[in-house]
This record gives C-alpha cells, structure tokens and sequence, in this order.
C-alpha cells in the first residue's frame, strides 16, 4: 500500500542537501601516505570537480569521502557527523558513489542493474514499494534509458553502459552524488553526453555532485567549484575563471598553456603548448 | 512521470495488507516448480531399486506411511536414508557452489575447484585411517578440514581484499596439497582402512544410515534459510566491492557470513556422502542458464544440484547390471565437460577464468 511507503527521495528537491566536508585529512594506502592533511568543504547543491595529474590522489580523496577508505587521521563529517560513525545503510541514502570503471555481471539487464540502486531503501519482506518503482522509472527516463530497460548491461555501448550505472547511483536517490571519472573511455560525444547529464540532475534535483575529471576545459564548463590537487595537497579551489589560469596549470600540471575563453560556454579553455609548439604561432605560409 | 512498458521476465508485486512487495521472475518460479516435481520423481525411483524391487506407486504409498508394512519397513529403514542423503547432499552442494560463485564473481571458484571438499576430505581420511577422531566424528572432522582450509585459501590469496582470480589461483594449489596429503595417508594406511577411505573420496551414497541423514539434516535447517536469506546481499555484492559498499552493504561482514555458511554446507555435505565431485561447481550454472538469471539463483541451484546428484545415484546403479558405481564417478563424468565449457567460455570472453 503507497501509505505505508516512505516518501520517494529522487522526486523531492531540497535547497538545502547534506554537508560534507573533510578536516585535516590523511589518507594512505599500507604505507603510502597518498593525501596529507587536507581540509575541504564541498559546496552544497552545486557540482564540484576535483583535477590534478595521475596519482595525486584525487581518487583516493573521492573514496574517502564516501567512506571507501578510512582516514589515517582527520575526519570526514557529513552535517557535522563522523563519516565512520554514520551507519552505513543511513549513509547510503545520504550519499551514493560510482567508481571508476565498474563492471556489470554478465547478463544483468539495465532495469535489473537501476533496481539495484534501491537496496539502501529495501528490506527484505519489502523489494519493490511504490517508491523504488517511482524512483527506478524516473532515472531511467532522466538517463534516456527507459528504452533499453530490458537489455543486457554488457550488450551495450560504452556510452548506454555508463548511462545505465548513473541511472543506478540516481535511482539510490542521494542528495549527495560522488562520481569517479564518469567519462572514462567514452568517445567525446558521449562524455559531453553523460556530463550534460549531470548537469541536469544537478538543476532539476540539487543534488550535490563531486565528481573527478580529467579534462580541464570540462570541468570549468561543467563544475561551479574547482578543486586542483598536487600530490596530495589542494592547490588551488574556487570558481573555475579564478582557479584554472596559466600558472595554476603549470604548477599543477608541469606543463606550459594558454588559457583563453571558451568561445561557447564563457569559461576558462586551456591550451596546452608541450615542448614542440610555442605561443606565438609561425605565420602561416 | 512516463509509464515503462511490462517487461519480460519481471513480475513486480505489492500487497497491501502485509507491506510485502518484491519482483517475481516467472520463467525462474516455472523452473523451481519443475525441478521439484522432478527431484521427486528420480527420489522415488531411486527408492523403487534394491534387491527386492517395489513399484513406483508402492513407494509414493510407503513414504506417506500407508500401504503393506513390510514395504514400509524396507523403504524407512533401508532405502530412505541413502535417497535422503543424496537429495540433502545435491541440495547443500548446489546453495554452496551457488554462493561461493556469486560472492567471488567467477563460476571456477566453487567449493570444490577451491579445495574446500578437498580439505574436508583430507580431515576426514586422517581420522579414517590414523584411526582417531578427536571425538569429533565425521561430521565434526569434516567441518573442521574444510574451514581450515577456507581461511587459508582466504588468508593466502588476501592482499587488500581477495579478487575472484587470486582465490582460484590459491584455491587450486591448495586443493592439490590437500589432494597430496590425502594420497599420503591412503597409501601409509592400512588395508582395510585404506580401503574404507577410498571408497568415501570417490563419493558414495551406499550404506547411509539414518543417523547421517539426521546430521545432515539438521545443519541443513539452519544453514538453507540463512542462506536463502542473504540472496539480495549476494546480488548487491556481485557488483563489486564498492558499488556495494556504496549501496550500504557492509561487505566484510556479509562476505565473512557468506564464506562460513558455503564452509558449512560443503562440510557437512562432505562427511555424509564424501566429495561428490563436481556438483557445487556445475549445477549453479545449469540453473543459471535455465532461469535465464545474470546470477546463479539460490534455491533452483540447490534443486538442480539435488537433481544432479539424485540422477547420477540412479545411472551408477543402473548404468552397468551387476555392478554398483559410487555416485561421485557419474557426477565427474558429467561435471568435466561442464568445466571444459566453462573454461573455453571464459576464455572467450577475456575475463581470465
């Protein structure tokens, strides 16, 4: 009976979503210290990009925000709590995560794989409220995927494949949104795809999203706050046109560019020049 | 909001009264449906073979407790406890195999390619043939031989987690030394202990009594429906470690849980009817690819496993006249090209095994 469900969560805009924030963060893996003592408050409600170059521990920040790895020391509070003393099916209404890369069994279908992401709302004698079926239908409608709700996951193109795992993380229906690397291996019609996508959660729900990118130029369309990491330590955060600049993205990236202006979107577009090229062009002959 | 045509195979439903509401899968309901008719029909065709033959319809009148008392007699006393040892053996076999290839996202990781049955074989023929138990009897010796070697497949292949893959690689090298160890004490012991140990390794439902059919049964009460139990864990697990995590799945816990109850069924399984080869590994495929599920579904598999090893008990009577076969060399016979097929299959597509 519908009464007895709870409230559907993906439906329920809220201004105001969780806080999450990190203070004085270590983080290592066996020995490795990967993030040193790092403070950090993500901005509610809006998308937030973490950059950096390979192995400065963007990922590992990620995972330690949704609690995929303890801290070594510091702590991460979601609206003021100890992530580790969140209980863990509290947490995952309040914060979903999509890894890097993940892999579907095979066979599974898209709706078998988006009705997955309500188990943190399910219990056993209850599988399939109103609510999941709410939720379930509308992120595959949000994802363009209602159409391919009854294909296998692993039939699918690399772009439907990723849009199918968004659908799940969306139909978890958490107003906190963690995505790592969500354009992996996409072709760049599909990466603007699944970004338009986000973006679109983000308006329509609020739904605070952090995700990792490797592109520069998407993150400063696609983010309103831009972190920059170097081995381990943020070296810059902010809006996009204050953040990423020429200098910004020689000490980050070690590499040489020029930043002008996004002639479509108005933000910062960063071009690289490497060793081979250099800033003023050669007249053209 | 836009409605989302019926689909196929997913039957979703709500009561109002109990606020119970799942999604019923037709074809896998169909398939539980069917093997259970037929685990009943090869159970009691089994129990109609013995010297002193009984007709079918005479078996189905004895096992209700009606119809000629010496009947009854033979088929309590003498027929039940192996067709019942077959039947809980099949079931345990199948929910483990069906566990342990879920929670490792590979179908080579089954009890008995991990060394698992192994294990527990080796325990057991220890106490055959150096003639002491501990007081732990077969049952117990099982038990503990095959959890031994669970946590040092898992301490082995632990390396910040363990991966399907590692556990294999570890599982196989185990399961040989196990094997090593095993032929060690066959060869040492004595003749007629030997003897009685190998008849066990190859797997025997001859000669059960009802005292195994009631330990079996017993640990059966409790194992089963707390397995059954963790299926929507299982299914949640099959996504990986983090995506499950990220679902609120506390997943060293569920995974500790799920390996003791896999040990458990393959173990006390393993000390009533010995390593019965090859069931924990083939029949949660079989019942995958019948259900048409993406995960080897819990109870059809325990069905299937009950029907593989019920239907091999009747080939190895029957197949060779005068002669009875130990029911583990049917089920190998069978359970080989099934891993052939496994193998070839997950070389094909590039997933390592």
């Amino acid at each position: 009976m519908a009464t007895t469900d709870p409230a559907p969560t993906t439906a329920a805009p809220t201004a105001t979503g969780p806080d999450l924030r990190a203070r004085g963060l270590h983080l290592a893996y066996d020995n490795r210290l990967v993030v040193e003592d790092l403070d950090l408050v993500i901005p509610t409600g809006r998308i937030t990009a973490i950059v950096g170059a390979n192995a400065c521990g963007k990922s590992t920040l990620l995972r330690a925000l949704a609690r995929l790895l303890a801290p070594r020391e510091g702590v991460v509070e979601l609206d003021g709590r100890a992530l580790r003393s969140v209980p863990t099916r509290e947490l995952a209404q309040q914060l979903g995560i999509l890894p890097q890369t993940p892999v579907a069994p095979e066979g599974l279908t898209v709706i078998d794989l988006v009705s997955r992401g309500r188990s943190p709302h399910q219990t056993w004698w209850r599988q399939w409220s109103k609510a999941d079926e709410l939720a379930v239908h509308e992120a595959l409608a949000a994802t363009g995927m209602a159409d391919l709700a009854d294909r296998p996951v692993d039939e699918l193109s690399g772009g439907q494949r990723q849009r199918a795992w968004i659908a799940m993380a969306v139909a978890q229906g958490t107003p906190v949104l963690l995505l790592d690397e969500p354009t992996t291996y996409l072709d760049l019609a599909h990466q603007i795809d699944v970004l338009d996508l986000v973006t679109d959660l983000n308006r329509r729900e609020r739904r605070t999203v952090v995700m990792v990118l490797h592109d520069l130029n998407q993150a400063c369309r696609y983010a309103d706050h831009v972190i920059a990491m170097k081995a381990g330590r943020i070296a810059a955060e902010g809006p996009p046109d204050e953040v990423i600049t020429a200098e910004t993205v020689e000490d980050v990236f070690d590499l040489r560019c020029q930043v002008t202006t996004d002639p479509v979107s108005g933000t910062p577009l960063v071009i690289p020049m490497g060793r081979h090229h250099e800033a003023v062009p050669v007249a053209a002959e | 909001m836009t409605a989302l045509a019926p689909l196929r195979g997913r039957r979703p439903f709500r009561l109002a009264a109990p606020p119970v509401s799942g999604v019923l899968r037709p074809r896998l309901v169909a398939l539980c449906a069917a093997l259970v008719a037929a685990v009943f029909l090869l159970f009691c065709w089994g129990v109609t073979l013995g010297d002193y033959p009984i007709g079918f319809t005479d078996v189905v009148k004895a096992l209700t407790g009606a119809g000629d008392p010496g009947t009854v007699l033979v088929v309590r006393e003498l027929r039940l406890p192996r067709a019942l040892v077959g039947l809980l053996v099949g079931i345990a076999f199948g929910i483990s195999g069906a566990l342990y290839q879920t929670m490792t996202r590979n179908p080579l990781a089954s009890p008995d390619m991990i060394g698992l049955t192994e294990g527990a074989g080796t325990a057991v023929v220890a106490g055959i043939v150096l003639g002491w138990d501990g007081g732990l009897g077969t049952q117990g010796l099982g038990l503990l031989g095959a959890l031994v070697t669970a946590l040092l497949v898992y301490a082995l292949a632990w390396k910040g987690g363990a991966t399907g893959y590692r556990i294999i690689l570890v599982g196989i090298g185990v399961s040989w030394m196990c094997t090593s160890a095993t032929d060690y004490l066959v060869a040492r012991g004595e003749r007629f202990e030997a003897q009685a140990a190998l008849g066990w390794l190859v797997g025997n439902l001859n000669g059960r009594t009802w005292d195994q059919v009631t330990q079996l049964a017993v640990a059966m009460a409790v194992l089963v429906p707390l397995a059954l139990g963790m299926g929507r864990r299982l299914r949640i697990l099959q996504l990986g470690d983090d995506v499950a995590a990220g679902l609120g799945t506390p997943v060293q816990p569920v995974r500790l849980a799920l390996l003791l109850l896999g040990v458990g069924l393959i173990a006390f399984g393993t000390a009533a009817a010995g390593p019965v080869a090859f069931v924990a590994l083939a029949a949660p495929q079989i019942a995958q690819r019948m259900a048409g599920t993406a995960w080897p579904p819990l109870a059809a598999s325990g069905l299937t496993g009950a029907l593989v090893v019920l239907g091999s008990d009747l080939i190895a009577r029957e197949a060779i006249p005068g002669t009875e076969l130990p029911v583990g060399i049917v089920t190998g016979v069978i359970g080989a090209p099934v891993l052939l097929w496994l193998l070839i299959r997950a070389n094909r597509a590039g997933s390592g095994g």
